[in-house]
């Protein structure tokens, strides 16, 4: 007989909730999207017994407010989905302030098991811990466990069956099961309501009671929540709840009543009730926890005063973020070349099978569009994984909080947090890894601002179009200065756009900025490992599929409409004209040579790019620009590199890379310098590529944003140009 | 009669007892949850290089706060 049962882990961050929902559902894991938000959501399956059983890994909390997106999640989990059990997984070294996320678990009246992790450090601590009285006085059974080394998961597991049980027969335990939350339909399941664990002291409960009576007496609220919890909650301010109050009554009772509270204690309400948890916890703490010997500095205490410190803290900090660099970067470049040889390889082999020569439709879709799109996907995996790999150690050793820590002076000037340092630095690689990396930001608005700047910290493939442009139109002694201007343009871009997000689309409320500095850990193969591997799994499945669509796209549209028969025809003639000319080899060569070119040319401006290019030609002119320009630009939102090559088809000088002299001899003849300057400044700004589109879609959870970084963008880079250019032109610089 | 003061302008190795959060409510929601509760027993480890934020043992663990979230609270120092 088996039967399925449904277990959410909830804990603080840093508790070590990862390393036992990995411990109890191995490979069995499935990531996707709470939906409208950018929080994650991952699940997994574990047989017990003849049980099987789900584990929905909660967003990690340290309360269960409205503060963030990730605690509303967490607590609408439990009430609306009702899971049989939920499992908290505590710090036990940092027992006092974990519990006050249990404390909260116990006011909504969840089937509870507590789960003691890091027991080892706790007890290295010197603590311990009556468990008996601790169960007792939380109504939940609790397990010690050792996340890393798998200790103590069988009996978290027995523990959770057991809890599951007793709540499916109420009759059994008596005052443990669930009852916080109601079912939708109204039923009341299990006892009364165990809140009653908190006393918040006598003006404060006197609230609470007026409060829970007139909910107790409204038809609209009664039944959907435990009516003492919505009482506290309310009196504490709880937004997302006093939203759902329609009543006018108990909104104004509830605002007399924090304001009561106010004048008899001289604290707000909020303050009052937390503090009375911790109250709460302090005593119970001080019941069943034991501490021996004196607390001396720890290791991680003195780590701390070398890492953090006003001497090295920074030095350090740039030596890091150096090798999380070079690790990313140069660690991935080797791979990167074998994926793309591979593909290479690959599509020569398919070509093999029509007769040389030949022009099918199908051989181009299969070598250009599927192949080359493939690639275009899978090139991206070496410096995703490596980029997780090191934020994996950052983060699971404790040092990503320390980053934060110690650059959050400077990012908070931008209206950043100290975490966007990373992604910000990763932009200069590529833009792709780095806004993946905007997942380690916990606020939302700090991890769309980072997400939408991030393509303007100018990448590594535009660098190809830097390294074709300015030797083409600059002196050898204004080389690095151009450089510096494009990239320094890129950061001041970038932080100009976050403040502005930040203080409109995205400006936040005043929340404060507290964040845990957990203790210094040693990250653990397995944990760094899954971690990789998910993210990469993640960007394959997700975004690797919009990118492949989109560049099956772009490859239609270089490719149609073809040339008509009779242009065509026209070039064979004057090829099979020159085969049969009285001419030396290599001179029929270069003459053939320059045919291919040419109907590359002609091919790629019939094309519906060449087509949109010249439509665009109006606006174009105002940046300097011309259709040939416009053409490679679109050829360009495939990837940024890829402007070279297409200024290489329209100019009809064949196959061209960034060190190719012919084509800058065209771009010297056909441009001024003051053009190729704005073609940079354009590729800078300009719609990122479209796996940055993609993947800030999948990070986002919304097109909305994504379109928005689009758009935005393309719309910055067309006014900055533009205004470039005509002053540039009016005042004569850089030759009319 | 001890000196009541800020918690941002404390020093590092300074210890002291929260007596006051406030005012402005839901500003420092998040700040009392962590554990910066009247009555708790504070010490600043340090400042970052930077000179902002600092960072303080509560409740034996480390917090991370900006100093412009420390000028609602008042400590009593020991």
């Amino acid at each position: 007989m088996k039967r399925q049962i449904v277990v959410a882990l909830a804990g603080n961050p840093n508790s070590g909730k990862t390393t036992i929902f990995n411990q109890l559902t191995g490979a069995r894991q499935h990531v996707g999207n709470y939906p409208g938000v950018t929080v994650e959501r991952k699940e997994g399956l574990r047989r017990h017994g003849d049980t099987e059983i789900r584990i929905v890994d909660l967003p990690g909390t340290y309360s269960l407010t409205a503060y963030s997106e990730e605690e509303l999640i967490a607590r609408n989990f439990i009430i609306e989905e009702k899971p049989d059990v939920v499992v908290h997984v505590i710090d036990a070294s940092n027992l006092e302030r974990n519990l006050y996320l249990t404390v909260q678990l116990m006011e909504l009246g969840v089937p509870l098991v507590m789960a003691l992790n890091m027991s080892d450090v706790a007890k290295s601590k010197g603590y311990r811990f009556d468990l008996k009285k601790l169960s007792h006085r939380f109504g939940a059974e609790i397990v010690e466990t050792v996340g890393h080394k798998g200790r103590g998961i069988r009996e978290l597991l027995d523990a959770i069956s057991s809890t599951a049980e007793a709540k499916r027969s109420p009759g059994k335990e008596k005052g443990k099961p669930a009852a916080g939350s109601l079912s939708a339909r109204g039923s009341i399941r299990g006892a009364p309501s165990r809140s009653g664990g908190v006393r918040y002291g006598e003006e404060v409960e006197k609230q609470i009671a007026v409060v829970q009576s007139l909910i107790e007496r409204d038809d609209g609220i009664r039944g959907s929540y435990d009516a003492r919890w919505l009482a506290v909650k309310l009196l504490e301010n709880d937004g997302y709840l006093l939203e759902r109050i329609g009543s006018m009554q108990i909104r104004n009772q509830v605002s007399r009543g924090a304001d009561l509270i106010e004048k008899a204690t001289g604290q707000s309400a909020e303050t009052v009730i937390a503090a009375a948890r911790y109250e709460l916890i302090f005593t119970i703490c001080q019941e069943t926890v034991h501490s021996q010997g004196q607390p001396r500095p720890s290791l991680s205490d003195r780590i701390d005063a070398v890492v953090t410190s006003r001497a090295l803290g920074i030095p350090l900090f740039l030596v890091l973020m150096y090798l999380v660099f070079q690790l990313t970067f140069t660690l991935g470049d080797p791979p990167m070349g074998w994926i793309e040889e591979a593909f290479a390889r690959l599509g020569e082999s398919v070509s093999s099978w029509w007769p040389e020569g030949s022009e099918s439709p199908l051989k181009s879709l299969l070598v250009d569009g599927i192949i080359g799109g493939v690639g275009g996907v899978i090139v991206f995996l070496p410096n995703i994984l490596l980029l997780f790999l090191a934020i994996a150690i950052l983060e699971d050793s404790g040092y990503m909080a320390r980053a934060a820590f110690i650059m959050d002076r400077l990012m908070s000037k931008i209206g950043l947090h100290g975490k966007s340092f990373i992604p910000m630095l990763i932009g200069f690689g590529c833009s792709v890894p780095a806004i993946m990396a905007t997942r380690t930001l916990e606020n939302r608005r700090d991890r769309l601002a980072t997400m939408l700047v991030v393509p303007l910290m100018s990448c590594g493939a535009r660098l190809p179009i830097y390294a074709l442009i300015i030797p083409a139109f600059f002196p050898r002694a204004w080389h690095a200065p151009m450089l510096w201007v494009i990239y320094t343009t890129g950061i001041l871009l970038a932080v100009l756009s976050a403040r502005l997000l930040r203080s409109t689309l995205l400006r936040g409320a005043s929340v404060p900025f507290v964040m845990e500095l957990p203790p210094y850990r040693m990250p653990t193969l397995r944990g760094v490992l899954i971690h990789m591997w998910e993210r990469g799994w993640v960007y394959l499945k997700k975004a690797g599929t919009i990118i492949l669509g989109i560049s099956i796209l772009l490859w239609a549209a270089t490719s149609f409409p073809s040339l008509p028969e009779e242009e065509s025809a026209r070039f064979e003639m004057s090829r099979s004209q020159i085969q049969q000319a009285e001419l030396t080899e290599e001179m029929r060569a270069e003459m053939l040579a320059s045919i291919d070119n040419e109907e590359a040319e002609a091919k790629l401006r019939h094309s519906f790019a060449g087509r949109f290019g010249r439509a665009l030609e109006p606006v174009l002119q105002l940046m300097g620009f011309d259709w040939k320009i416009g053409t490679a630009l679109v050829g360009a939102f495939a990837a940024k590199e890829v402007f070279v090559a297409q200024m290489g088809i329209v100019y009809s000088v064949g196959e061209a890379d960034e060190e190719s002299e012919s084509l800058r001899e065209k771009l010297r003849s056909s441009y001024t310098p003051l053009v190729g300057f704005c073609i940079m400044l354009f590729c800078l700004i300009s719609a990122p590529c479209m796996a940055t589109i993609a993947i800030t879609r999948r990070e986002s959870n919304s097109w909305r944003w994504a379109l928005f970084q689009l758009g935005g963008l393309s719309v910055m880079a067309f006014v900055i140009t533009a205004t470039v250019f005509q002053i540039g032109r009016l005042m004569g610089i850089g030759g009319v | 009669m001890n000196v009541v003061s800020k918690l941002g302008v404390l020093a590092p190795g300074q210890k002291a007892k929260i007596l006051k959060i406030g005012p402005g409510a839901g500003l420092n929601r998040r700040v009392v949850e962590m554990g910066l509760t009247p009555g708790a027993v504070i010490e600043v480890e340090r400042v970052a290089p930077l000179g902002d934020p600092m960072d303080i043992k509560v409740k034996g663990y480390h917090l991370s706060l900006r100093r412009r979230e420390t000028q609602h609270i008042e400590v009593e120092l020991l």
